[in-house]
């Protein structure tokens, strides 16, 4: 008998919704034989037995669904190993992926300790499921019974519910949290590999990066380098010239569409505008490629300006252009939440509009228009299509937005695609970018809250 | 009695639907004039007129004439800037700006040029508050946030603000209805102190206000102008019955 994961589960939502019925009549009749009222509402006496018996066997379900595999490969593992104590490692890892294949009927084998094996594998899987179905149903119906009869008319249903649901929000934050932080730790850890192989100090300070290294041992090849400054660099010009183009553009969309657009206009201007920040970034590549690339070109000609096919301004203004809308939609929504009474305060004193906008909305927007920076230029610095088809490979030490750049995303994207060993230096020097990367924009984001905090001007 | 405002006919709407109608009164000089009446009657639309905040409403159109010492205000030679210098309002919130106190106050004369170095600007920020009976509260902490005061102080910041401008009239649109009795008394007081060198306008709810501060008070009701005349016979010898009705509690 097998019992699969939805069956389980709707199974499971079925049995809890009836401890819902179940609870809430129960509570009443409980109330009517003791003469007695009740302390919550019948519904919060069956929310209780609901949560009590669903959620506790769902995380269970949850448990066996993701741990239970992985125990039975572990299983079979060690027993392939047993069995072949000279196997290395690897040769371990490949009979048990031919073995769990064979069970799937994936692929069909004449070795007979193979086919023996999977049959064993198959039987272990169906058990597993089997006796997952048994212990969730089993567990949801234990847990309502027991709550449906501990329940009385003077316990108070609502307080506790209203603490397990607190306690499911919270336990959605951590899940956020650890998520975050198992990131940062993979990113780390990885990180730390490479530094094993490649000196801290060179590669934060070291000013050439030139990854050629040989990726298989047959192969001739320079002694790569890896000196992040002039990735770091390009990233940052880039981003810088994205801004140059997007905060001014934007900051001053979003002045007109919140202080002088009619309705009628801002109505059409705001999708309008929110339209750029869909579409796709690879299609702002080929813009970028194809049109801006070559309009600089042609402009630097015609100056006397030698501009490279692939020049950090060229993606760094299509980059720009990309980021307008994420400036201007929320600087507007910041400056339209300066309350009205601010501005007919300063109208009333005889200000001008600009006044009235320099002095007064715009310094009491600040933090709200600070975060709508940073976010773009999150954005800025972690936009990698544009870059690839507009700006080129090749790591430049230069601040001239003419010349051809090379930014951190870039980098890592092209030693991490293709054919590459995951313990070779090359791939590994990826994390390190990574985590550089990371530390970089945590800085800019402390930075930009530090002053954000010091110009805020709180209107209540 | 000189007039400080005469107002002929005025008439706004906003969009199709009309506000105030034929709306001709004559506010005198250096006395305080209440304008009194129901929710909705228009008694703000109409002190709105009177520096023109209402041209920032959209759809709101005005026909009539406002003149301001014999000025037509919606002439075709008016900036509505310089007429709001000279024709101060304080609001029914109070609204400081999220700037140090100073700043606040420093707020008008800045913008209007009216101190030409550090000490005038200084001397204008200080008489003003004095004016405004605020010294003594916020004369060591004039670098503090003027958000952080009390609902009354904020509202004296409002009125040392409109003050410090040097207006000839201070419009007041229900200052005290956010305010307890105290900090109301204490800014009734400051408004008698005010009116030996200000026409001061002010509408209001509170129909004991009307009586204890204003000479003269204007009954509105849905957009028309009731009755004006002397407070002490608005409220003792009414010559409308719906005056009559208002002022007795019977409506309203």
């Amino acid at each position: 008998m097998t019992l699969p994961l939805s069956f389980v589960f709707f199974v499971l939502l079925g049995l809890s919704v009836y401890f819902y019925y179940h609870a809430k009549s129960g509570i009443v009749r409980k109330a009517a034989l003791l003469s007695d009222r009740t302390k919550a509402l019948p519904s919060h006496y069956g929310q209780q037995s609901f949560l009590w018996a669903f959620i506790p066997s769902l995380l269970i379900l949850l448990v066996l669904t993701i741990g239970g595999p992985n125990y039975i490969d572990q299983i079979f593992y060690n027993k392939i190993q047993e069995l072949n104590p000279t196997f290395n490692e690897s040769f371990v890892s490949l009979i048990l992926a031919k073995v769990i294949n064979v069970s799937n009927g994936k692929i069909s084998t004449g070795e007979e300790n193979i086919i023996m094996l999977a049959k064993d594998y198959k039987i272990a899987f169906e058990q597993l499921h089997f006796y997952r179905g048994l212990v969730v149903i089993l567990c949801a119906a234990l847990l309502g019974m027991i709550i449906s009869y501990r329940q009385k008319p003077g316990s108070n249903a609502r307080e506790q519910v209203e603490k397990f649901i607190v306690n499911i929000f919270f336990a959605s934050a951590v899940i956020a949290i650890f998520t975050t932080v198992a990131i940062i730790l993979s990113l780390f850890f990885e990180a730390l590999r490479f530094f094993n192989l490649y000196n801290f100090f060179d590669f934060i300070f070291g000013l050439h990066w030139a990854p050629n290294v040989a990726i298989r041992t047959d192969q001739v090849a320079a002694e790569g380098s890896f000196g992040m400054i002039p990735v770091l660099l390009g990233t940052l010009l880039i981003s810088f010239i994205a801004m140059c183009v997007a905060i001014p553009i934007g900051l001053f969309s979003a002045i007109y569409l919140a202080e002088f657009a009619t309705p009628k206009i801002r109505d059409f201007v705001k999708p309008t505008l929110e339209i750029l920040a869909g579409i796709p970034t690879v299609v702002y590549g080929y813009f970028a490629a194809l049109t801006a690339a070559p309009f600089f070109r042609e402009i630097g000609f015609s100056l006397g300006l030698d501009v490279s096919s692939e020049s950090a301004i060229a993606a760094g203004a299509v980059m720009g252009i990309m980021i307008i809308p994420f400036i201007s939609s929320l600087s507007d929504d910041v400056i339209r939440a300066v309350p009205q009474s601010l501005r007919d305060g300063s109208m009333g004193l005889g200000a001008t509009k600009a006044e009235t906008i320099y002095i007064v909305i715009l310094p009491a927007a600040i933090p709200g228009l600070i975060g709508a920076v940073l976010l773009a230029v999150s954005r800025a610095i972690g936009e990698t299509m544009i870059v690839v088809m507009a700006a080129g490979l090749s790591a430049n030490l230069t601040v001239n937005p003419l010349e051809s750049v090379t930014t951190v995303t870039v980098q890592i994207v092209s030693l991490l695609t293709g054919d590459t060993e995951f313990d070779d230096i090359k791939t590994l020097s990826a994390f390190g970018l990574g985590l550089a990367l990371f530390f970089f924009t945590l800085l800019l984001n402390i930075f930009a809250l530090s002053i954000s905090r010091r110009l805020a001007e709180r209107y209540d | 009695m000189t007039s400080k405002f005469r107002t002929k006919k005025v008439e706004v709407s906003y969009g199709d639907k009309k506000a105030i109608r034929d709306i001709s009164l004559d506010i005198e000089k250096n006395i305080i004039t209440a304008l009194i009446g129901p929710s909705g009657c228009g008694k703000s639309t109409f002190l709105r007129c009177l520096n023109r905040m209402n041209d920032v409403i959209e759809n709101c159109s005005i026909k009539g004439s406002i003149h301001l010492d014999e000025q037509d205000i919606y002439g075709p030679d008016i900036d509505p800037v310089e007429l709001r210098a000279r024709v101060g309002m304080v609001f029914q919130k109070a609204n400081p700006f999220p700037k140090s106190i100073f700043d606040n106050i420093a707020y008008g004369p800045r913008i209007h040029g009216l101190a030409s170095n550090d000490s005038e600007l200084k001397d204008i920020v200080h008489n003003s508050l004095e004016k405004a009976g605020l010294m003594d509260e916020v004369k060591d902490r004039l670098n503090d946030q003027a958000t952080g005061l009390s609902g009354g102080q904020q509202q004296r910041i409002c009125i040392a603000r409109a003050i410090a401008v040097s207006p000839e009239v201070i419009l007041m649109d229900e200052p005290c209805s956010a305010l307890d009795p105290i900090a109301t008394a204490k800014i009734e007081e400051l408004m008698n102190e005010l009116c030996e060198s200000y026409t001061i306008i002010i509408v209001t709810h509170s129909m004991q206000q009307a009586a204890r501060v204003s000479k003269k008070t204007a009954f509105f009701h849905l957009g028309d102008l009731i009755e004006y005349n002397d407070t002490d016979k608005i409220f003792t010898q009414p010559e409308n019955q719906k005056t009559q009705d208002y002022i007795t509690g019977r409506f309203g």
